[in-house]
């Protein structure tokens, strides 16, 4: 009997602890990010300055961007984080979930100075990235010139990856089988479209193979499982910079997406979080980034903040920008699910 | 006096039997609270899915009063775009809007355009409504509806089956591209059953090895097999990928030795697949079948062929059904693990190789879909209880006696 309260002693001691108040220190922001050279980036461009400038402590975290742990949170009451980074399909999703508030911008900035589709309802554009083609200089002597080239296996032969999401892979095959990159999610809204666009992936089927994370493409390149990849021109950049990978980037083509910071529901460092993305979103401060990876501000009065050895690199340079597609979020939060169905079934084939 | 003392030793028997259920009772309740809860809480977001019918009470009123199926008339419009308005303003719309989208895909924008004209206080008519919105000047944007007023639906559960509701009120298949889990469950079970095979015809032989070694080497044996099962699976298949992938270890190896003359294609493939996942299953078949054929006394073999049995007759006479209880708890041990792989698949696996784990893991994390997460987790527990029963009421094997 006596070992027996014992044990159950113990237990409440634990359950006290357990429960005990997690005691409030300096002020402190929790964030979360999808990692990599990325986030390395946003800690030395963003929160390591605004650390020292306020005071607060960051208190950094990943995940992989998808929002099912946010969620799961949120559900429970228990959202230990304050800020999170999120793709802009990705805002959408959250917003439609109750996942993300809607922001206030008169805590932020004047919504007119980002770029169009950069400050949405929950979350707001905190750079410019591209998805682009990457391929080895010494695998392919003379390389592709537009991420449609990836169509391309008598020129190219060999294996190629791409990302394994319908978005942006059903856009490109459009493109290539001759659609104006203005009429493609016309297009893709139709069966039709959405057939065409099929077939056309069909042809280089058995030539893919499929990355998940966006720190796999350069690792694919770089183990020459492949000849080419698509992938996100910051991550190669970094490769090429950091690592001095013989890669080159064919930029024709690219499909531009902004990467977004939004708040989950619940958040308790609100106050703070506003704070925090109002001085990210000061101009100068907005340019920070390209230092640290290629990519480019949001705002439109940023770009003269850009140092000038950086612009060449960023998805926004003119020469970038010949042909290029810009991801349509409404058409994604309409259409994916199915979409993206499909393409399960389609890889299942 | 035995009239007396019976009910009193009854009484005490029953004490003494429930005894072990108190002293198991935190264990019970924790159980219950941290696994079974959540679980059946989780599962049952497969059947329950009530976004429609919280966001839209006048709609559904005014659709049971109104005639006929097909495009309802004006007041069932009118009360929509009330039902909109009032979830515009209380911030709901957009979880409707997305709940709807599920069932039909493109209504999303649709409803959420009608949501933001109710809410500039326009006034609204069937026919302005359908020209801003086409969708719902059709018969399956109702039928969507009509079907989600009711709070407990079989949309997910059929779904898991790629069937449906059809326009008519009959269940049919989904469209033939949109058609992806039966096609996912049955590869599941396939490699499943590919890996149990395979770890049986490897542990089988090492397992009747180990048990007729000296001890001692038995023993090193033993520790080369445990070593691996007792590092973690993602750096086992982590391991794997240096080793197949296409200049990778094996197929180094395999060109040295002129086995092969070009790299083969082990990494994101069905075959890279099977090798990593047979190895890390291993132990689970072999320990189970090792402790097994420990407890048969070797002398029956001799016995039995000292009595006349050639050797093939003893071992399958004597020996093999003496074992099959262990042989059996291994391979379904491996079976149901092997139904629920999630990390190997996705490093190792191509396309073509993804689990139905991995399409739960999708729906959970990507899609936030959580009403077909619960659905495909349903029919993969029922399909894993079902195999267990099956296994153990018609094989007569029982785990329970196993230990």
């Amino acid at each position: 009997m006596n070992g027996l309260r014992r044990t159950t002693l113990l237990g409440l001691a634990g359950a006290a602890l357990i429960s005990q108040p997690q005691t409030a220190g300096a002020e402190e922001l929790t964030v979360m990010a999808t990692g990599g050279a990325w986030q390395a980036a946003l800690h030395q461009a963003w929160f390591e300055p605004f650390a020292k400038k306020t005071g607060i402590k960051f208190n950094e975290q990943e995940y992989t961007g998808e929002l099912g742990k946010i969620k799961a949170m949120v559900e429970t009451g228990n959202v230990p984080i304050d800020l999170v980074t999120v793709e802009t399909s990705t805002v959408l999703q959250g917003c439609d979930a109750g996942v993300l508030i809607h922001l206030d911008y008169s805590k932020i900035a004047d919504r007119s100075k980002f770029l169009p589709g950069t400050a949405l309802d929950c979350g707001v554009g905190i750079d410019v990235y591209g998805d682009v083609l990457a391929y080895d200089t010494t695998v392919l002597k003379e390389g592709p010139t537009s991420v449609l080239d990836i169509f391309d296996t008598k020129k190219f032969p060999g294996k190629r990856a791409m990302r394994k999401a319908a978005a942006q892979n059903l856009e490109w095959a459009l493109m290539a089988d001759g659609v104006p990159a203005a009429d493609v999610y016309k297009v893709l809204g139709t069966p039709e479209g959405v057939d065409r666009a099929f077939k056309k992936l069909d042809t280089i089927k058995k030539d893919l193979v499929w990355w998940d994370a966006g720190a796999q493409p350069p690792q694919l390149l770089a183990s020459k499982e492949v000849v080419m990849t698509t992938a996100w021109n910051g991550r190669i950049q970094s490769a090429i910079d950091h690592d001095n990978r013989p890669f080159a980037i064919a930029w024709n083509d690219q499909i531009v997406e902004f990467d977004m910071i939004s708040i989950p529901k619940g958040a308790e460092n609100l106050d703070l979080a506003y704070k925090y993305l109002a001085y990210a979103a000061e101009p100068e401060v907005s340019a920070h980034l390209g230092s640290y990876i290629p990519y480019g501000p949001v705002r439109a009065d940023a770009a003269s903040f850009v140092p000038k050895d950086v612009l060449p690199k960023l998805p926004t340079a003119p020469d970038h920008m010949k042909t290029y597609l810009v991801s349509d979020v409404e058409f994604w939060g309409d259409h994916g699910e199915d979409l993206i169905k499909r393409f399960n079934a389609w890889l299942a084939q | 006096m035995s009239s007396i003392a019976l009910p009193r030793i009854r009484m005490r028997d029953q004490r003494e039997s429930l005894r072990p259920f108190a002293l198991a009772t935190p264990l019970l309740l924790l159980l219950f609270f941290s696994f079974g809860a959540p679980i059946l809480a989780l599962l049952s977001r497969a059947v329950y899915e009530p976004t429609i019918a919280n966001a839209l009470p006048r709609t559904i009123a005014a659709l049971r009063a109104d005639s006929g199926a097909g495009v309802p008339d004006e007041p069932v419009f009118l009360a929509f775009a009330a039902d909109l308005k009032e979830a515009q303003a209380q911030g709901g719309v957009q979880e409707f809007a997305k709940s709807l989208n599920t069932r039909l895909s493109g209504a999303r924008s649709q409803v959420l355009r009608i949501a933001r004209n109710a809410g500039q206080d326009q006034a609204p008519s069937k026919e302005a409504m359908i020209k801003a919105a086409p969708l719902l000047g059709e018969p399956r944007f109702w039928a969507a509806i009509r079907q989600g007023a009711n709070r407990f639906t079989s949309f997910f559960l059929l779904s898991a089956f790629d069937l449906r509701w059809t326009d008519q009120g009959t269940i049919g298949a989904v469209p033939a591209d949109q058609a992806v889990f039966v096609r996912v469950f049955g590869r599941t079970f396939l490699i499943a059953t590919i890996v149990t095979l395979s770890t049986l015809a490897l542990a089988f032989p090492l397992a009747y090895l180990m048990n007729n070694l000296r001890p001692a080497i038995a023993g090193i044996v033993l520790v080369l097999v445990l070593l691996p099962f007792w590092t973690s699976i993602l750096v086992r298949t982590a391991a794997w990928t240096v080793i197949l992938q296409k200049y990778g270890l094996l197929n180094d190896l395999l060109l040295w030795l002129g086995l092969t003359s070009q790299r083969l294609e082990l990494m994101y493939s069905r075959t890279g697949l099977i090798i990593a996942m047979t190895h890390i299953q291993l132990p689970f078949t072999l320990l189970p079948i090792y402790s097994v054929m420990r407890s048969v006394p070797p002398s029956q073999l001799r016995a039995a062929q000292s009595l006349g049995a050639q050797p093939f007759t003893a071992f399958w006479r004597v020996y093999l059904p003496q074992v099959m209880p262990g042989v059996l708890a291994g391979c379904l041990l491996t079976f149901i693990l092997c139904l629920g792989y999630y990390i190997t698949p996705v490093l190792i696996g191509g396309a073509s190789d993804q689990l139905i784990s991995n399409f739960i893991a999708n729906y959970v994390n990507a899609e936030l879909n959580w009403e077909m997460a619960a659905a495909l987790s349903f029919v993969l527990l029922a399909s894993t209880l079902g195999l267990y029963v099956t296994m153990t009421r018609f094989l007569g094997l029982d785990l329970f006696k196993m230990g």
